[in-house]
């Protein structure tokens, strides 16, 4: 083995021109690789997270519409003891009610929380504009659409009602902003014990929400969680509500992978070539060293070397140009408020995946080659010249 | 004496369509330690002969037999092998790898071997560079000596395994007289001090005349067969 690796080496290092050349071509081909693939997978968890990164990703429900859980703390405990990968935990008193304004009623979603444990969830702290969270009885805070359109402030009291006769009137602690228009328009949020005493449902909740720790693992983990519950509440997930997100993330996936795939094949077909012609411009050499008692799988191997150190070379190289790419687009493709279009994050399982490809895609490449040199009869060569 | 190298009934026949048999039921034996030279016109079957013998090229018929081993019998990596181990070969273009020093190109038998450099190695190494007067440009590349002293480095090289065959196409085939005349030297020093067997190729008559037989080749059939002293 030390014979035809000292050979490719220095097969490389005298061709100096045809080498960096053929290293560059990797480079390029797997930086372009590496940064497309990561740019993608940055997209694509930038758009996950917003989608439903301040959402539930599991939800427990009563079949009911607004139906009450009254147990809603010891399917909590069950859970966290019995299903792992849940992140978060949440219960929520979540009904439709209307502000009464003076000659019109403006349509609302009341959403009681456990702050401490919604936190994880929504993250309201860093949410608020105006404001504090409301910590007593009676108060509440307002999405920044609502409080716009109403012309609401902090300190103002507001009428809560619904159909069912139920009705409290509540203070405005803090606005914020949450993100989504249709939730800052409609949202009025506060502690669940608030909420409980407006709509008089003592002691229950509307649903748990839940969190998980990979998001795609959604579906499973409800499903679990749904062979633990009795048959009067129904689980749903993120997933089952966002089938076009999950089809659009697919579709790019796709896109990616092919994309990347053709960049290796690129490059594969740039090695083979310039590797192809280096065994003719070598065909002297490799007839005089079968001459000299080198065999046919030696002969080979001199040249899958070739691919194999300009594969692990033009891999590194690749890599960190990727990198540097990427790097360098976080820096400069930025929103008018400085943060990046697309927040890139260093998968290291995809880089060394990366890694390996361009490694095992140049030792590919040199095979013809190979087979080439394996195949050359020495007597060609001294008969010839 | 067993001989060393033995030509059995050889016919090497080139083409598929349209056949040239260049040598024709030759029969030759060497002896161990001897110093052959074949001549004859070119296009006479020299080559093709010296290629036959050093299991480069295989016979259309017959047998070449080296120690006793019937070669087309062999694998192609025994083969190799026996080459590597064997024989040495001196072509008349000097084939060194330009991409190595002179030093380099001599140790390449050794390296193909897959044998790691011993300190003995190398110094048989350094010996045969004096011995063929390379010392000064032993780091030199290939590409970076005259043809004299590349001849003479591909000597080396093929002397380096100790071979008990060595094979020489016109060594001196494309230098002046002066160097071809201390090249013969050499040749001669090296087979009466290693004891292997020198069958060389040469157009030069008068060198010829100091070998200890001559073989005239006439298109493709021994002509004459004249061993000397």
């Amino acid at each position: 083995m030390r014979f035809p690796l000292k050979i490719a080496w220095r097969f490389l290092k005298s061709g100096k021109g045809q080498t960096l050349l053929i290293l560059a071509g990797i480079a390029i081909g797997i930086s372009v690789q590496v940064f497309i693939g990561l740019l993608i997978q940055g997209l694509q968890t930038s758009l996950v997270d917003s989608t439903i990164g301040n959402s539930s990703q599991v939800t427990i429900e009563s079949r009911e519409n607004n139906g009450a859980i009254f147990d809603y703390q010891e399917k909590e405990d069950t859970i966290r003891e019995q299903i792992e990968g849940v992140e978060e935990l949440s219960p929520t008193l979540t009904l439709p009610a209307f502000i009464s304004l003076e000659e019109e009623a403006e349509s609302a979603l009341i959403r009681g929380f456990e702050f401490e444990k919604a936190e994880g969830i929504y993250g309201f702290r860093e949410k608020i504009t105006e404001g504090t969270l409301p910590e007593n009885s009676g108060e509440v805070m307002v999405g920044i659409g609502l409080a716009e359109n109403l012309d609401l402030e902090i300190e103002d009291v507001l009428e809560i009602f619904n159909f069912d006769g139920d009705q409290g009137d509540v203070k405005i602690t803090g606005i914020f902003d949450i993100g989504v228009t249709n939730l800052n328009e409609s949202w009025i949020v506060s502690e669940l014990q608030t909420a409980q005493e407006i709509f008089q449902r003592e002691a229950s909740v509307t649903a748990i929400e839940i969190q998980v720790e990979e998001v795609f693992d959604a579906d499973i983990i409800g499903e679990e969680i749904e062979g633990l519950m009795e048959d009067d509440v129904k689980v749903t997930n993120w997933k089952d509500a966002n089938q076009d997100l999950l089809s659009g993330l697919q579709g790019q996936d796709i896109s990616s992978i092919m994309i990347q795939i053709f960049v290796v094949v690129a490059v594969v077909l740039g090695i083979s070539s310039v590797l192809a012609i280096s065994v003719l411009q070598r065909s002297k050499q490799i007839g005089i060293l079968k001459a000299m008692g080198v065999n046919d799988q030696s002969a080979s191997l001199i040249f899958l070397f070739q691919g194999l150190i300009l594969g692990i070379l033009g891999g590194l190289i690749g890599i960190a140009l990727g990198l540097l790419l990427s790097y360098s687009f976080m820096i400069f493709a930025t929103n008018p408020d400085g943060s990046p279009v697309v927040e890139i994050v260093i998968n290291y399982n995809f880089i060394g995946l990366s890694f390996v490809i361009a490694v095992a895609a140049s030792t590919l490449a040199a095979l013809i080659p190979a087979k080439k040199s394996s195949k050359l009869q020495p007597i060609e060569v001294i008969r010839n010249g | 004496m067993d001989s060393i190298l033995t030509l059995q009934n050889i016919d090497k026949v080139y083409g598929r369509k349209i056949k040239t048999q260049v040598i024709f039921d030759l029969n030759l034996e060497f002896n161990p330690g001897s110093f052959n030279s074949i001549i004859g016109q070119s296009g006479s079957g020299k080559s093709t002969l010296l290629n036959i013998m050093g299991t480069l090229d295989r016979p259309t018929k017959g047998t070449v037999l080296i120690e006793g081993r019937d070669t087309g019998a062999l694998k192609k990596n025994d083969l190799s092998k026996l080459r590597n181990e064997a024989i040495g070969f001196v072509f008349q273009f000097h084939y060194l790898l330009p991409e190595f020093t002179t030093l380099e190109n001599i140790l390449m038998p050794q390296w193909i071997k897959n044998k790691k450099i011993e300190p003995e190695i190398q110094r048989r190494a350094e010996e045969l560079i004096e011995v063929v007067g390379l010392e000064k440009v032993k780091n030199n590349l290939a590409t970076d000596m005259s043809g004299g002293q590349q001849q003479r480095a591909a000597i080396a090289r093929a002397l380096m395994n100790r071979p008990r065959i060595l094979l020489a196409d016109e060594p001196t085939g494309n230098l002046d007289s002066e160097t071809s005349d201390s090249i013969y030297r050499l040749l001669k020093d090296i087979n009466r001090e290693f004891q292997s067997t020198f069958i060389v190729i040469t157009h030069d008559k008068k060198i010829a005349e100091r070998t200890d037989r001559i073989i005239e080749l006439k298109d493709g059939r021994v002509y004459t067969d004249v061993s000397q002293k």
